[in-house]
């Protein structure tokens, strides 16, 4: 069974993001990466890029397919994971600690009402599944 | 399951599902002024003995005389065994089998042509080939402007040195992505390396030769793009490169992509094409290269086998954001290449680049005897050279045609005052009595 930690809020597009100040980490769910398979790559974008909410911001790769990471949030890319160029099977191993993407600094602190609760983004997979 | 994809019924119930009336009408939005209604004078079928006739009359009129014409397509000798083991069964198909692991032969083919083509340039690694010289470029461009996403620029130099349907193939494919194509001044036929503005430009195109048959000062030129922030993107002829530096070693970085026609290795010049594309790059830039990729890998029991790789970057996972959807890599062509470099080996390859250059400069001394024949450029130059012949160019090919030769590529509207200018080649199979001949033809008019 995946693991849907409850202090993270879940975009639609399997994304979770952890919002400590105006910083917003942002990673793939557990689900998300049982459903890709062993990761083999993610493409990063730039640090000082600015993205919108739901804008892509990186591409993760797995052997059999390559996906979109959308922005859960508006505001300034200020880090990536540097650790997964070298090791990208981290997103598989520990999704929501070492297996992070990217933080954004927030332009606003208000989180979007389609984000979704631990136990709101459970069902949706769920539903998903069948 | 029959081969014939859709029947007359399939194609029926396609259209009621879509709700259109016929097939034409999926291309509406095409402009109809660019519809071509028809092809005059071109029967809707004839019978086999006529259309062989045909065929073989349209033929020799293209296969008569000496040919001094290089222009991106020359006349090397191809050893008989590179097609005789083509054309076998197991290689004779057009494509990667969409079952593609299930070919170990023809996988394992590509990735020697690969590491041959990674070898030749001192790059890292090699793509299975696209159409031609003129799209590796535009996937070229394409790549480095997708690589370079520090540059904040769209613009790209090209030399006005380049072959001239590479820049309209360029123009064509890149320009509609919002990439602006500007043009590199050239002083007595190549790129000055002072005095030019790399200000705001995400990529350098050099071609080495160039389509004068000069050679640039690359080393200078990358560094200088590499300064400036600029990729660098060499288009080299694989065969030249047996003698030239690799693109991998120019200045001090080496250039990023590098890419060409392979048509010189084993490919008839057969009036043109068909001909295939190379594209090689650094491993940092692996996953922004198009087109397919054979690798080489083991095995659940350990034993040597070859896959495709890196698909995900490819239309058929990527979809709409794949590297390319204009490409697909040259299997035949791409088997005769690897016979061809094969049979020749590196001492080969080397023994046959020598014997061009050595002809070329016999060709150019030669011809240049004659008073009224000079260079167009003081540059130095490989296997082509731009010659002025002091007459119109359009009777002269004529005159020379009488006499079995073909005299060169004319320089008509490629550069200043082209008129009485043509570009010509010899390579390893132009003797010195072919050269001769040429020069008779010259003095006697």
């Amino acid at each position: 069974m995946p693991d849907f930690p409850s202090d993270l809020r879940y975009a639609r597009t399997h994304e979770w993001v952890r919002v400590e100040g105006t910083r917003a980490t942002v990673g793939i769910s557990d689900y998300a990466q049982t459903q890709l398979g062993d990761v083999v790559y993610v493409e990063m974008p730039e640090i000082g890029t600015n993205v919108e909410f739901e804008a892509e911001v990186a591409v993760v790769e797995s052997v059999k397919a390559a996906s979109d990471i959308y922005a859960p949030v508006t505001g300034q890319i200020v880090d990536t994971n540097d650790e997964l160029d070298n090791a990208p099977e981290i997103v598989n191993a520990d999704p929501y600690g070492d297996g992070w993407f990217l933080i954004i600094e927030m332009t606003g602190d208000e989180l979007s009402n389609d984000l979704l609760t631990a136990d709101a983004y459970e069902v949706f997979c769920q539903e998903e599944d069948e | 399951m029959p081969f014939i994809p859709h029947t007359h019924a399939d194609k029926e119930r396609m259209l009621e599902t879509l709700g259109i009336a016929s097939t034409d009408e999926l291309f509406d939005e095409i402009p109809n002024e660019i519809l071509c209604d028809g092809l005059p004078n071109v029967p809707d079928g004839i019978s086999e003995m006529a259309m062989l006739r045909h065929m073989v009359q349209r033929a020799n009129n293209d296969s008569a005389g000496i040919c001094f014409l290089g222009a991106g397509c020359y006349d090397h000798y191809i050893p008989a065994a590179v097609w005789d083991i083509a054309s076998r069964g197991e290689f004779l198909t057009a494509y990667t089998p969409y079952q593609a692991e299930a070919s170990q032969g023809t996988l394992q083919l590509v990735y020697e042509f690969q590491s041959m083509l990674a070898s030749l340039t001192a790059m890292d690694v090699a793509n299975a080939s696209v159409y031609d010289g003129a799209s590796a470029l535009a996937e070229a461009i394409l790549m480095a402007v997708r690589v370079n996403r520090k540059s904040k620029s769209r613009r790209v130099l090209v030399p006005a040195s380049i072959h001239p349907f590479y820049l309209a193939t360029v123009k064509s494919i890149v320009t509609q992505q919002g990439i602006e194509v500007d043009l590199l001044p050239v002083e007595d036929g190549r790129v000055p390396v002072t005095d030019i503005d790399l200000e705001s430009t995400v990529a350098v195109v050099i071609q080495q030769p160039n389509f004068y048959g000069v050679l640039e000062d690359t080393d200078a030129l990358t560094t200088k793009a590499h300064d400036a922030g600029a990729l660098l993107i060499g288009v080299v002829n694989p065969m030249t490169l047996a003698l030239l530096k690799p693109p991998g070693d120019w200045g001090d970085t080496g250039a990023d992509i590098v890419c060409g026609d392979g048509q010189p290795l084993g490919i008839p010049m057969a009036s043109g094409g068909p001909s295939f594309g190379f594209l090689c790059t650094r491993m940092a830039n692996v996953r922004q290269l198009p087109g397919r990729i054979a690798g080489r890998t083991q095995d659940k029991d350990g034993n040597d086998g070859f896959v495709l790789t890196l698909q995900a970057r490819e239309q058929h996972i990527r979809r709409a954001k794949a590297t390319s959807n204009i490409c697909t890599n040259q299997g035949l062509l791409v088997t005769a290449a690897t016979i061809y470099m094969t049979l020749l080996g590196p001492q080969g390859l080397i023994e046959v680049a020598n014997t061009c250059l050595r002809q070329t400069h016999l060709l150019v001394e030669q011809l240049t005897s004659h008073l009224k024949v000079t260079k167009r450029f003081n540059s130095p130059y490989f296997h082509e050279c731009v010659l002025d012949f002091g007459e119109s160019t359009t009777e002269l090919q004529q005159k020379l045609l009488k006499h079995g030769i073909l005299g060169g590529h004319p320089m008509t509207g490629v550069i200043e005052e082209g008129e009485h200018a043509m570009l010509v080649c010899a390579t390893e199979v132009r003797t010195a009595q072919d050269i001769e001949r040429y020069y008779q033809a010259l003095v006697n008019g």
